[in-house]
């Protein structure tokens, strides 16, 4: 058995225990979280709105040109304007036409401008990636400063699967010219919400 | 002779177009100060640096538990575990568990590891068909090419040839080199790729032990559209990228991305800890020479590189003479000093392939001291004598002269005189020094000369 080989090996070969470092409290920049998410956020290419109310952001959805496809939420605020599929329940290739998903995102870092969004979220996995467009949705006070007090929120709590999302999809593979929409979405729309107006859908 | 090319000869054929020397050196350049500015935009990136140093020392010297405890906790997870001794085996691994499926087609996002295996020749030689997703990656396998970089794979192509190249296979209108036309030509492909494909595998930047999850980092969200639509999803690592815990995935991510390409994180940050209900997923742990490089205590320090690319885009050698000089791949510094490791007759070559200056290790994000291996493998090359026999004999010659006053007498003068007298004698083509250089202008005299002079008056 090659498992039993490559321990044996491991173990015969490793250096002597070196002990885990204690993580410090890494510097924080002084500046407005908010105010770092949304600059960062634009420098990548995406688009962030502070928006009061959910009908605000339909309004700012219609007036962006985004709601005229087929669009896709697993929030029930949006019912009016999605198209009834039964997300969890779908074949998720079926979702390759869909134009716009609009997703909670948990928590979001504003060193980096990274959103967090566990599968429970996205009701598929794939739906962050195979809509053309996305709309994430952030609350003010989850937005922290870097990822370590990220991961500090997300400490040890259960997800199948989650994913951190910084911008549209993109590359600069061709002479390292920046081209956004590689294989995931076109763009990224963020609305920044104050706390009371998603408690009835977190 | 060398059977293959060496890291030398090879980049005299890149040397030859002198304007894409030019450019590569730029662009990379371009990149390497992108990253400056990342890094130092955010407070405490040095102390980021040791703390990601420190934890990679820990992870190597409790390698043998960490594993243990993630195969524990990725098997509670419903999540495959496999063990692969050597290239071969991986590739067999990877093969069984096609055939298992009866996959025939598989997509692939961008992993350093099943280039080392030569996954892909393994597979096609076995009758299926492997795409890979990222941009760069697919672009030089349209070539039919390896990458050049680990993260930049087609860093060595014009626009202009990739334009050939869609026109060819994609489709592309003849004479498009336009990057916005040829990305949305390769989306459109790759899409319908993507849509079609019952198996995907992907690379792992970190497992971590505590959770039994991994995390997968890309910016063209290939590595998810391809798992996600997958039935089967395999993840093939080496074994050195088990880090303890969650927590610590905030220093490496912090670190990964701005050393790379100076973005301050990549656009997805993927943590696969389940199959997705109905779904496969495998990891395939792969050695490979690993765990010989972890007792080698000059050299294990290269376990901890977390494939950044900061090595390759600063080092003065690599931006002049391009990846596929290295002939290995994993190019660049880092590449050269975990290739003698593998195959020291064959990569004999690679840590000679230096100026030494050091600024490979000034950007390491987990503090590899890089430069100083490089010094280290040329010694271990030349004792089990694997060094350039011309080399070697130059060198010898050297020491006889350097430690014999009288020899080193003679010889000099006879070097003035023949710079003087015969210049035609060492300034032609056999003479690898005056290869782009100049033979300096002779001295009069030696300095023991004019002191036995003065001391005469």
């Amino acid at each position: 058995m090659s498992r039993e080989k490559i321990l044996a090996l491991i173990s015969q070969n490793q250096p002597d225990l070196v002990a885990l470092p204690v993580i410090q409290d890494f510097a924080i920049e002084e500046i407005n979280p908010i105010e770092k998410f949304t600059n960062v956020a634009v420098s990548i290419g995406a688009k962030v709105f502070e928006a009061d109310s959910i009908e605000e952001i339909k309004e700012i959805i219609q007036k962006e040109g985004r709601a005229t496809g087929r669009i896709v939420s697993v929030l029930p605020e949006f019912a009016d304007i999605a198209d009834p599929v039964d997300l969890k329940n779908t074949d998720p290739h079926t979702l390759k036409n869909v134009d716009l998903a609009i997703l909670n995102a948990e928590l979001a870092v504003a060193e980096n401008s990274a959103s967090w969004i566990t599968a429970s979220n996205s009701a598929q996995r794939v739906l962050p990636f195979i809509c053309e467009h996305l709309v994430l949705i952030v609350q003010k006070g989850s937005i922290v400063p870097t990822m370590q007090q990220a991961y500090e929120r997300i400490g040890d709590i259960e997800y199948e699967y989650s994913t951190f999302i910084a911008g549209p999809s993109k590359t600069a593979d061709i002479e390292q010219s920046l081209v956004l929409g590689a294989h995931g979405p076109r763009s990224l729309t963020i609305f920044i919400i104050p706390e009371e107006s998603s408690e009835n859908y977190m | 002779m060398n059977q293959i090319k060496n890291h030398a000869e090879l980049a005299d054929v890149f040397n030859a177009d002198e304007d894409r020397v030019d450019w590569h050196d730029e662009t990379l350049w371009f990149v390497r100060q992108k990253r400056d500015r990342a890094a130092f935009s955010i407070p405490d990136w040095e102390l980021l640096r040791e703390t990601a140093s420190q934890i990679k020392n820990n992870v190597l010297s409790n390698l043998h538990n960490y594993l243990l405890q993630f195969e524990e906790n990725a098997k509670t997870n419903g999540v495959i575990i496999h063990w692969a001794a050597d290239a071969q085996e991986h590739n067999e691994i990877v093969h069984s568990i096609l055939k298992k499926h009866d996959v025939q087609r598989m997509v692939k996002s961008k992993s350093m590891l099943t280039e080392e295996c030569h996954l892909n020749e393994y597979l096609e030689a076995n009758g299926i068909e492997v795409i890979d997703t990222d941009l760069g990656e697919r672009i030089v396998q349209l070539a039919k090419e390896p990458p050049s970089h680990i993260v930049l794979p087609c860093i060595h192509k014009k626009k202009e040839e990739i334009g050939e190249l869609f026109h060819e296979h994609l489709g592309t209108a003849a004479g498009v080199s336009d990057p916005q036309i040829l990305t949305e030509a390769a989306r459109q492909h790759l899409r319908e790729t993507f849509l079609t494909r019952r198996a995907a595998l992907t690379g792992i930047n970190f497992a971590v032990a505590e959770t039994g999850e991994f995390v997968v980092c890309t910016n063209e969200g290939n590595a998810d559209m391809g798992a996600h639509l997958a039935d089967v999803h395999i993840a093939s690592m080496g074994f050195e990228k088990i880090i303890p815990e969650r927590k610590h995935l905030a220093v490496f991510l912090r670190l990964l991305a701005r050393s790379a390409t100076g973005q301050p994180v990549t656009t997805y940050s993927s943590h696969f800890k389940k199959p997705a209900s109905g779904k496969k997923l495998h990891i395939v742990i792969v050695d490979n020479g690993r765990s010989k490089q972890l007792g080698r205590k000059d050299f294990r320090n290269s376990l901890k590189c977390i494939r950044c690319g900061a090595c390759m885009n600063t080092c003065p050698v690599y931006r002049r003479s391009g990846g596929h000089s290295y002939h290995t791949a994993i190019s660049g510094p880092i590449g050269s000093i975990l290739a003698p490791n593998l195959d020291m007759k064959k990569y004999a070559d690679l840590p000679f392939a230096s100026t030494l200056c050091g600024s490979c290790s000034n950007v390491c994000p987990v503090k590899i001291d890089i430069h100083d291996q490089l010094y280290k493998w040329r010694q271990v090359i030349v004792k089990e004598g694997y060094s350039d026999p011309t080399k070697t004999i130059g060198m010898k010659v050297m020491n006889l002269t350097f430690s014999s006053p009288g020899v080193f007498n003679i010889a000099g003068k006879i070097g003035r005189k023949v710079l003087k007298y015969a210049p035609f004698a060492v300034n032609n083509k056999f003479n690898p020094w005056y290869k782009q250089r100049e033979m300096p202008e002779p001295p009069k005299e030696s300095f023991r000369e004019w002191y036995d002079r003065e001391r005469k008056k």
